[in-house]
């Protein structure tokens, strides 16, 4: 949160003695398969979990109950073609169509045995339909509700994420070189302006130039009416993203300088970068392969990590900004009590996650020479 | 001790940390009044109070410093009653049944802009007959206008800008402009002076009594302004401190210490322990935390001591129980933990008196620099709708004025005053935590 910490690839462990030639094979694939195996048992119980929850067990199914009955009533009350009815008869249509309804959203089955459909529905990523959610084209099926509100928040998150990271590395490194500057007690006196979530900048942004300037649009995707040249629908939208991502970018910018700095100083005091200056090697030089080449696998770790909070955007500075994204859609999933909403946005997020974890593995060992898959323990 | 007392000193000589720990010590000063002022229910009541406790107040009205940025200066609400002889009262009488009440009040006014509304309440105790009161009004220039003649009843209500018979008189819907403006000006502007407020009553009993207050509703009001439903910000503002420190405080000691000796007891005993420590917290990963968060706000309960609860369970096993896992990994195979298990000290004894303390240094600024993602992470609950229902907190007067559209209709203190205070608290935190971590990791004073 507010301290940022550098995510640290796993200490290398030494190196194992290689007796066979095939016994590195034998080891990668019965490292990567309990590795796999763990990353599968994580991801089905904190999916699961999320079912659980999504359901408070069994609290939400009452609401919805409750919610199916007072609406069927009602809409029979008032409804003229069947105010002549015998109250019994009336009733006997009630309770049917309420019986109908419940069907319909399962409701009729035991919460245990639908939380185990939910799971493989979402294991297998056959997400289904939503029970209350449509798609603004009208579909209830999750992966196009989902898929319709990708691209909004790709935007927002992909520009305001990577200008971040990679603004930030370079920066940092451009700093380490000459720390104690003018500019580098600056980013450190404001790195605690990362202390304020997206949302908060955003207000004041909303405030400034929208309010006061009046040359920035409050919030949403493009005007109303969208104007109908393509050329003119980008630019559109590119106007109502400069304020989200600037509340983003300021947001965290400033801590992540400060942090990658830090990060990089400690591995510029390193002996080996001392004597490559020594040499009278060219600072880039020094720079790229002293100080980058031993960081990159935290580079690459952290980037992983942030390309897969992607997927998941910012509900709250969604909220603020009325930007159609996946965070404003999960936030309204909740509202509807729309368990495959919910579920689905979870198991995509897992899946990424796992995926990256699994990944990592194999990429560090192919930036670190230090580092062999598998050897020694499994963490 | 002494080391506590170096730190302190090295402390001050940061002057960052200096500026931080004035601000967290104002906003506990603030914290200690705001609760021994109001106390927690008259908070709530006062709160959740409609019209009823809040009838005084105008809707919207911007508070008093708004005239410090504008040359157009606008009028400041006030309240006087003759109970508290804020309004002077003079009693006579000749027969012993009938008494005439003579009620003045005379103010200045020295503004550009017009009054909202004047509402006069009349109580008044009688056994049969009504008192009569006849009200008007005097303007600088010497002008009188006739306001009402009416019979008050035990209580008596009148409304200078809703009395039908006044609007027909005055022949105009805008009432205060024409009580207030300047008959010579083209546009209307107030007629700047000595306002008299003049109300005569009669009463026809023995022992009967009127008693009145005159409710001056302007443009401003007091230091904090007022909300859509006429409250005073300053009661959230004040009452919000507190519940921010202690929300978010108790979230972030909650949080470290938990997260410590949960790592700690995970690597002094190893095995499955350690195992499935490391399961739960590959499983917490994947866990949304806001989805949850939202989740049980909509479903369940949106208390503040539930949200709290869970943001702390949620929190412990996250990404910091690694990096304390791994000095502890270093720390268990030092010299000093081989001596305590050669004397035979019991493994608590050895996760809390030996292994726990040496991390001190660490927690704290990690502790403090915490404190305001959690004071920010309230705010952001209440953003969502999801504030507590019935506290007074900075983040519900946010979500109130972006429901309201403020930023739309140029209402900028409503969102301003809560935004600024948040922010001044989660700077104050930052800069200590800051100072803390460069002090007592010396290791990173240099750089």
């Amino acid at each position: 949160m507010a301290t940022e910490t550098l995510a640290t690839p796993a200490p290398e462990t030494p190196l194992v003695k290689k007796s066979f030639a095939n016994s590195t094979f034998l080891r990668l694939v019965r490292y990567t398969a309990l590795r796999l195996f763990t990353l599968a048992i994580t991801v089905v119980i904190g999916v699961y979990l999320t079912i659980l929850i999504a359901n408070m067990g069994g609290y939400v199914d009452t609401i919805m109950r409750n919610e199916v009955r007072d609406n069927i009533t009602q809409s029979i009350a008032s409804n003229p073609a069947y105010r002549n009815l015998q109250p019994a008869v009336r009733e006997k249509l009630i309770q049917e169509k309420i019986a109908n309804e419940v069907e319909r959203l399962g409701l009729n089955q035991p919460f245990v045995v639908r939380s185990f459909r939910y799971l493989t529905n979402a294991l297998t990523l056959n997400l289904g339909r939503a029970i209350n959610m449509t798609s603004d084209e009208g579909s209830k099926e999750v992966r196009l509700i989902l898929l319709e509100r990708l691209p909004a928040t790709l935007l927002l998150t992909g520009s305001s994420e990577l200008i971040i990271f990679f603004a930030s590395v370079f920066i940092a490194l451009t700093l380490s070189r000459k720390y104690g500057s003018w500019f580098d007690k600056l980013t450190i006196a404001l790195s605690p302006t990362s202390a304020a979530p997206p949302w908060f900048y955003g207000i004041f942004f909303i405030l400034i130039f929208a309010a006061i300037l009046r040359i920035l649009p409050f919030g949403g995707l493009v005007d109303s009416p969208p104007p109908v040249n393509k050329v003119a629908y980008g630019l559109n939208v590119l106007k109502h993203l400069i304020l989200p991502a600037s509340s983003v970018i300021i947001s965290s910018i400033f801590l992540s300088i400060y942090t990658w700095r830090t990060f990089f100083l400690i591995y510029s005091s390193e002996d080996y970068v001392e004597m490559a200056k020594a040499k009278g090697l060219p600072p880039k030089d020094v720079e790229r392969r002293y100080i980058l080449r031993p960081t990159l696998p935290t580079i690459i770790t952290n980037f992983a990590l942030l390309v897969i909070t992607l997927w998941t955007g910012f509900t709250i500075t969604e909220t603020v900004f009325l930007w159609p994204g996946l965070g404003i859609t999960l936030y309204r999933a909740i509202g509807f009590y729309d368990t495959p909403v919910i579920v689905g946005s979870t198991i995509i997020y897992a899946y990424l996650l796992a995926l990256t974890m699994f990944l990592l593995d194999f990429v560090y060992a192919l930036v670190d020479p230090r580092v062999k898959v598998g050897s020694g323990s499994s963490q | 001790m002494t080391k506590i007392k170096d730190a302190f000193r090295a402390l001050l000589r940061y002057p960052s940390a200096v500026l931080g720990l004035t601000i967290i010590l104002f906003l506990l000063g603030v914290s200690a009044y705001a609760l021994i002022t109001i106390p927690y229910s008259e908070a709530v009541r006062l709160w959740r109070g409609g019209e009823d406790v809040w009838y005084k107040n105008p809707k919207y009205a911007a508070p008093a410093w708004y005239n410090f940025f504008t040359s157009k200066k606008q009028p400041l609400s006030f309240a006087v009653e003759t109970d508290d002889g804020t309004m002077s009262k003079t009693v006579a009488s000749n027969d012993p049944n009938i008494s005439t009440v003579d009620i003045n009040y005379s103010f200045d006014y020295t503004y550009d802009g017009f009054p909202e509304e004047m509402i006069l309440y009349f109580t008044s105790t009688f056994t049969a007959k009504f008192p009569f009161v006849s009200v008007s009004w005097i303007t600088p220039d010497g002008r009188k206008f006739r306001i009402a003649d009416m019979a008050i009843q035990n209580n008596s209500t009148f409304r200078f800008s809703q009395d039908p018979k006044l609007l027909s008189r005055l022949n105009t819907d805008k009432v205060m402009q024409a009580l207030f403006a300047d008959p010579k000006a083209s546009t209307p502007t107030p007629l700047k002076g000595t306002y008299q407020l003049v109300i005569s009553g009669t009463t026809f009993e023995k022992g009967s009594d009127i008693a009145a207050q005159f409710v001056f509703q302007g443009k401003l009001f007091g230091l904090a302004g007022t909300d859509k439903y006429r409250r005073d910000l300053m009661l959230p503002l004040l009452y919000g401190t507190p519940i921010a420190l202690a929300f978010g405080l108790l979230a972030s000691v909650g949080t470290s210490l938990l997260t410590m000796v949960i790592a700690a007891i995970g690597t002094w005993y190893g095995g499955w322990i350690d195992e499935l420590i490391q399961r739960i917290t590959a499983v917490n990963l994947v866990l949304p935390f806001l989805a949850i968060l939202i989740m049980v706000g909509t479903f369940y309960s949106r208390s503040i001591w539930l949200m709290l609860g869970l943001a702390i369970l949620l929190s412990i096993f996250s990404g910091s129980i690694m990096t304390y896992r791994s000095i502890f990994v270093q720390s268990k195979e030092s010299s000093y933990i081989e001596a305590a298990r050669a004397y035979g000290a019991s493994s608590p004894r050895i996760i809390f008196s030996y292994l726990i303390p040496r991390m001190i240094p660490l927690l704290i600024p990690a502790l403090v620099s915490s404190v305001p993602s959690f004071v920010f992470l309230e705010a952001s609950l209440a953003v969502l709708g999801l504030g507590d229902p019935i506290l007074p907190t900075w983040g519900k007067v946010i979500n109130d004025a972006f429901t309201d559209g403020a930023l739309y209709q140029a209402r900028y203190y409503w969102v301003l005053e809560p935004a600024v205070l948040l922010m001044i608290t989660g700077f104050g935190f930052a800069l200590l935590g800051f100072a803390l971590d460069r002090i007592l990791n010396p290791r990173l004073r240099d750089i």
